[in-house]
């Protein structure tokens, strides 16, 4: 499954490469680990997708939507819990990565909140899901699905 | 002319204060708002109300008393937090192995107006086969979360839908209803399960 990931990744790094002004940190410095996401319910409820973003470049990147088939209204969210143990979630707005740091999107925290899903999120199928980024740029990767249950990129 | 426009922002700033001093008031301290949280939860035998389980029994806080419960508060419509906890109590369960079927297990919903039997029956069967889910009235609910000193919030989302704030947090009772301990959200499981294993170690010393 990894090796998928990193090959759609390429894919997608190759297709945008030539496209993109070598002096912009673009996106040929952005790799997309790890990305999973779990079964839906049918299509009434938001899904969430989870994955690594890592900056590998030398200039800081900014990440300013999402971008898929699979969800009419795909965001980032933040989930957030307070002290008094109550979490909320909200619009994440954009997301600078500096040069060689990452930013995670793991459960319970930064997501990709799927919104008005076009088909049900079936387990053992993947769909594409395209990071923006603020200088044009754009980095698809193709996240599989996971049981409702799943708990991480390994279940 | 630039007097005026800064007169203007004054004013404009001294009501923003206000109104925002309001709200703080209004959600903290309104008559007959949300009492302040961080409270213990009372004890199972001193709370009340009727819920319906996932196969459509009438349960209450009765049905829980003489065995050892870990309940928790969520919503089916939730797309990050509660299948985490789901999953996680789930793997817990599973840890706990033959241990874990001495107690309840409880997934209470805070959307009862999406959150039907049906729903929570096919829901709850997505992860381990001890989840029970429970809904009933907002007012029931209300009652329960109460009792829990637990707080939930429906809150709309751009899409036109919305989402539920609420309480993460997973409670544990002893056998006789007594408030143990809680986990909170993001408490990495060598933290978890041994305090599950506490509560069902209780149990035992309480029977023999």
């Amino acid at each position: 499954m990894k090796k998928y990931i990193l090959t759609s990744t390429l894919a997608a790094l190759f297709a945008l490469g030539g496209l993109s002004v070598p002096a912009l940190a673009g996106p040929e410095d952005v790799v997309v680990e790890n990305a999973w996401s779990r079964a839906s319910i049918g299509m009434n409820r938001p899904g969430a997708a989870y994955m690594t973003i890592r900056n590998t470049g030398d200039e800081p990147v900014t990440l300013i939507g999402l971008a898929t088939p699979l969800a009419m209204m795909p965001e980032i969210h933040e989930t957030k819990t307070n002290a008094e143990g109550v979490s909320s979630m909200s619009p994440a707005g954009e997301i600078a990565i500096a040069p060689g740091e990452s930013v995670a999107l793991k459960p319970g925290g930064l997501h990709a909140m799927l919104m008005r899903l076009q088909e049900p999120m079936r387990e053992g199928d993947t769909f594409p899901l395209t990071l923006l980024f603020d200088d044009g740029g754009e980095v698809t990767v193709e996240v599989p699905i996971l049981g409702i249950a799943a708990r991480g990129p390994e279940d | 002319m630039r007097r005026r426009a800064i007169l203007g922002y004054g004013a404009a700033g001294v009501g923003a204060v206000a109104l925002m001093l309001f709200v703080g008031w209004w959600q903290v301290d309104r008559p007959g708002g949300p009492e302040p949280v961080g409270q213990r939860p009372v004890a199972l035998t001193e709370m009340d109300f009727r819920l319906t389980d996932h196969e459509g029994n009438a349960v209450g806080p009765e049905t829980l008393i003489g065995r050892p419960t870990m309940a928790f508060f969520g919503f089916t419509y939730c797309p990050d937090v509660c299948p985490t906890t789901l999953s996680d109590i789930s793997g817990w369960l599973d840890d706990l192995g033959d241990e874990a079927d001495e107690m309840n297990v409880v997934f209470i919903t805070v959307d009862p107006e999406r959150d039907t039997v049906e729903t929570m029956a096919e829901y709850v069967g997505y992860f381990h086969p001890a989840i029970r889910g429970w809904t009933g009235p907002e007012k029931q609910i209300a009652r329960v979360a109460d009792g829990f000193r637990a707080t939930y919030e429906r809150v709309p989302t751009e899409s036109g839908d919305y989402t539920m704030n609420h309480t993460a947090s997973v409670f544990l009772f002893a056998a006789s209803g007594r408030f143990v301990t809680m986990i909170d959200y993001h408490e990495p499981r060598e933290f978890a399960v041994p305090k599950i294993g506490r509560v069902l170690e209780e149990q035992m010393e309480g029977a023999t």
